[in-house]
């Protein structure tokens, strides 16, 4: 183990450039906020993530986003076990019937101000699931959202990418007012 | 030793099922089956309900030695049929699934509560008469506990960090868990009722999307089943593609893994470094195939996509990195006394219950029970190459990281011989038939995943996906006994089910 430290020292680290803030997504947030809001949180926040219902694929690639290469915790972002504690809901999944009452409850649990982001295509609009008789179709028709990150699943950097656009919006660095 | 199909009595064969044996069969035989079942002459391989111009109960079972598979179906008239969980417990959750999602009653069944059904659809039987929900529902009860000093912990479904929905109802005693029963169905999407008339090219991606972190295996089995339903064979080449995809997913999901256990035992240096590992498989995987987790790459017929010129190579480096960074990790695993003490009689699960479930995969493996489908039945291309199945006994946590981290070094030599003696040649085929019915199995990173078509004109008539989690999330609650509250997340993570694949 002593080895594997030390070369931790010595080796250069894994951990890559950072993706700029998708322009999409700050078009997006730049319709939602609060100036006083954004203020009071300095550059870090704290993310919930919420499974509603999803394949697991896009939990998987939140969870790379822990990893060496995408180094979340160095933009000031971190994951919390309990909503009580988050400023952000990651949600993912179509929102299943069985996941509705539990995302609301999770959504009221979260102190203001707080974002909802979500992940995914099929918290988008429910996908490829869309029109099953056990799914909603999608977050926005369960909590307000501010931020929806496309794909099946995106990409750690392209979740990447909305997590900072909605950081730099957040703590007044973008130049939209 | 009598063959699987001597187990069955009588039964009128179904000739367009493929490849293994379909029979039509009285409620008689249907009951002598279970009996058999019961008596361990059978594993219980898959247990679903299915309706046509009458609803029907499949009942999937394997010798779990010579690898035959057999399927006995029960037409239900009269909306019932003979209880299988009344003699054998792995099956009571299957069958009250079927209750909930088709409503046929087993006849004796132990346990009339709903599963998957968790009353918040707005129907109810919704793969049966899919009628209006009753405006009230009994409230969901949970086992009974009786003893002093006892309190009751709930959990989830939203629970833990990044991870799927479940409900956990812990009864403790202090710290030390008395019962862990479980809730499922939080990710129910209604899978099986949308791929019901579907093209075969939606529902291969609505199969993908079963369990994520499976798809391949998932691809690889509704793959299997189709092409058996309409008997045409997958050119050698892309037969070759899809298992260094399979070999590749079982990689990266036992990296993960390893990385994640450790994790749960706050020993986070090696979930850094197995996290490498596992980033490493995701961008050869996406260089060589297009998707990081090479989602709707395997199709019914072949592949989406062939390997580019540099593939072979590239796989080749990722190998290497593999090869010398993670002996160093199995050390650092084995010689860490504080994380071995967590570890090690942690969990376990006993060797006559993984035996009596049929449990799948590393569960199985590490409890002594000597299964993998990729050798029985065993499938091509592994039928033409030099592997083991590594099987422990201990059937702690302990035992199921030491069986993922023989079943890396094989899937390591695995994907070098693919690599080395991959033929050329067409990636995919198309039938010429449009009706049949068929079966896949197929060896996904946590067990044997099970897939039954019907198909008709093209369409999918009924397809059911069988998750290996089936089999392992009871165990999980035989696990847990007598291990203490903060033991939990070591232990779930160590058998790491599937929700989404579980709850469909």
């Amino acid at each position: 183990m002593r080895r594997t430290l030390f070369e931790g020292l010595t080796h250069r680290p894994l951990t890559e450039a950072p993706p700029r803030a998708d322009d999409e997504a700050l078009g997006e947030l730049a319709r939602q906020f609060d100036r006083a809001a954004r203020r009071r949180l300095g550059r870090s926040l704290s993310i919930r993530e919420v499974d509603a219902g999803s394949c697991n694929g896009c939990e998987l690639e939140i969870h790379a986003l822990n990893n060496a290469f995408y180094d979340l915790e160095r933009f000031g972002l971190r994951f919390v076990a309990s909503p009580r504690h988050a400023d952000v809901l990651l949600v993912t999944g179509p929102v299943t019937k069985n996941m509705r009452e539990a995302l609301e409850r999770t959504y009221h649990a979260t102190p203001d101000p707080k974002w909802v982001v979500a992940v995914g295509d099929c918290a988008f609009d429910g996908g490829i699931f869309s029109g099953s008789y056990a799914v909603t179709g999608g977050v926005s028709k369960v909590v307000p959202v501010d931020l929806h990150i496309r794909g099946c699943p995106p990409s750690p950097n392209e979740i990447l990418k909305g997590l900072i656009a909605l950081l730099e919006h957040v703590s007044e660095k973008t130049a939209v007012s | 030793m009598p063959a699987l199909i001597d187990i069955i009595p009588q039964g009128e064969r179904v000739d367009a099922h493929r490849p293994w044996p379909r029979l039509v069969v009285t409620p008689a035989v249907w009951r002598a089956v279970v009996s058999e079942v019961a008596a361990g002459r059978a594993t219980l391989l898959g247990l679903w309900g299915d309706a046509d111009a009458v609803r029907w109960v499949h009942m999937a079972i394997i010798d779990d030695g010579a690898g035959d598979i057999a399927v006995v179906s029960l037409a239900c008239p009269d909306g019932m049929f003979p209880s299988v969980g009344a003699l054998h417990p792995p099956a009571i959750r299957l069958e009250r699934a079927i209750r909930s999602l088709y409503g046929l009653e087993p006849i004796g069944g132990p346990d009339a509560r709903p599963w998957l059904d968790l009353g918040f659809w707005e129907v109810q039987h919704p793969l049966g008469a899919r009628t209006p929900a009753p405006a009230a529902r009994p409230a969901y009860s949970f086992l009974p506990v009786e003893g002093e000093s006892l309190h009751q912990i709930p959990v989830g479904p939203v629970h833990a960090g990044i991870i799927e929905p479940g409900h956990f109802r812990f009864t403790a005693g202090g710290e030390t868990v008395v019962r862990l029963e479980q809730r499922l169905g939080y990710a129910h999407k209604g899978i099986e009722s949308l791929m019901a008339g579907a093209s075969i090219e939606r529902a291969a991606r609505l199969a993908a999307r079963t369990s994520g972190d499976s798809t391949v295996a998932y691809g690889i089995a509704f793959a299997h089943a189709v092409e058996a339903a309409l008997s045409f064979e997958v050119p050698p080449r892309a037969r070759y593609l899809r298992a260094l995809m399979a070999e590749l997913e079982r990689l990266a999901n036992h990296f993960g893994d390893i990385g994640a256990i450790c994790n749960d035992a706050s020993f986070s240096i090696m979930h850094a470094h197995c996290g490498i590992l596992r980033e490493l498989v995701l961008r050869a995987a996406e260089v060589c195939f297009g998707h990081r987790l090479m989602m709707d790459r395997v199709i019914p017929g072949g592949v989406a996509a062939d390997l580019p010129a540099d593939g072979a190579a590239l796989i080749r480096s990722c190998l290497m990195n593999v090869r010398q960074r993670f002996p160093r990790l199995v050390e650092l695993y084995d010689n860490t006394a504080s994380l071995q003490d967590r570890t090690v009689a942690t969990g376990i699960v006993r060797a006559d219950l993984a035996r009596q479930f049929g449990a799948p995969g590393y569960v199985g493996r590490a409890s002594g029970r000597n299964f993998d489908a990729r050798k029985t039945p065993g499938y091509a291309p592994y039928d033409e190459l030099d592997f083991a199945v590594p099987v422990l006994t201990a059937g702690d946590v302990n035992a199921r990281v030491w069986v993922r981290i023989r079943e890396v070094e094989q899937s390591l030599t695995l994907i070098e011989q693919l690599i080395e003696r991959m033929p050329t040649g067409p990636i995919a085929t198309a039938p010429d038939a449009v009706t049949g019915e068929g079966l896949g199995f197929v060896e996904g990173f946590r067990g044997d995943v099970l897939v039954a078509v019907r198909l008709d004109g093209g369409r999918v008539l009924r397809c059911h996906l069988r998750d290996p989690s089936w089999f392992q999330w009871p165990l999980l609650e035989a696990a847990i006994e007598g291990n203490i509250v903060a033991d939990f997340p070591l232990c779930n993570k160590s058998f790491n089910c599937s929700y989404s694949g579980h709850d469909l």
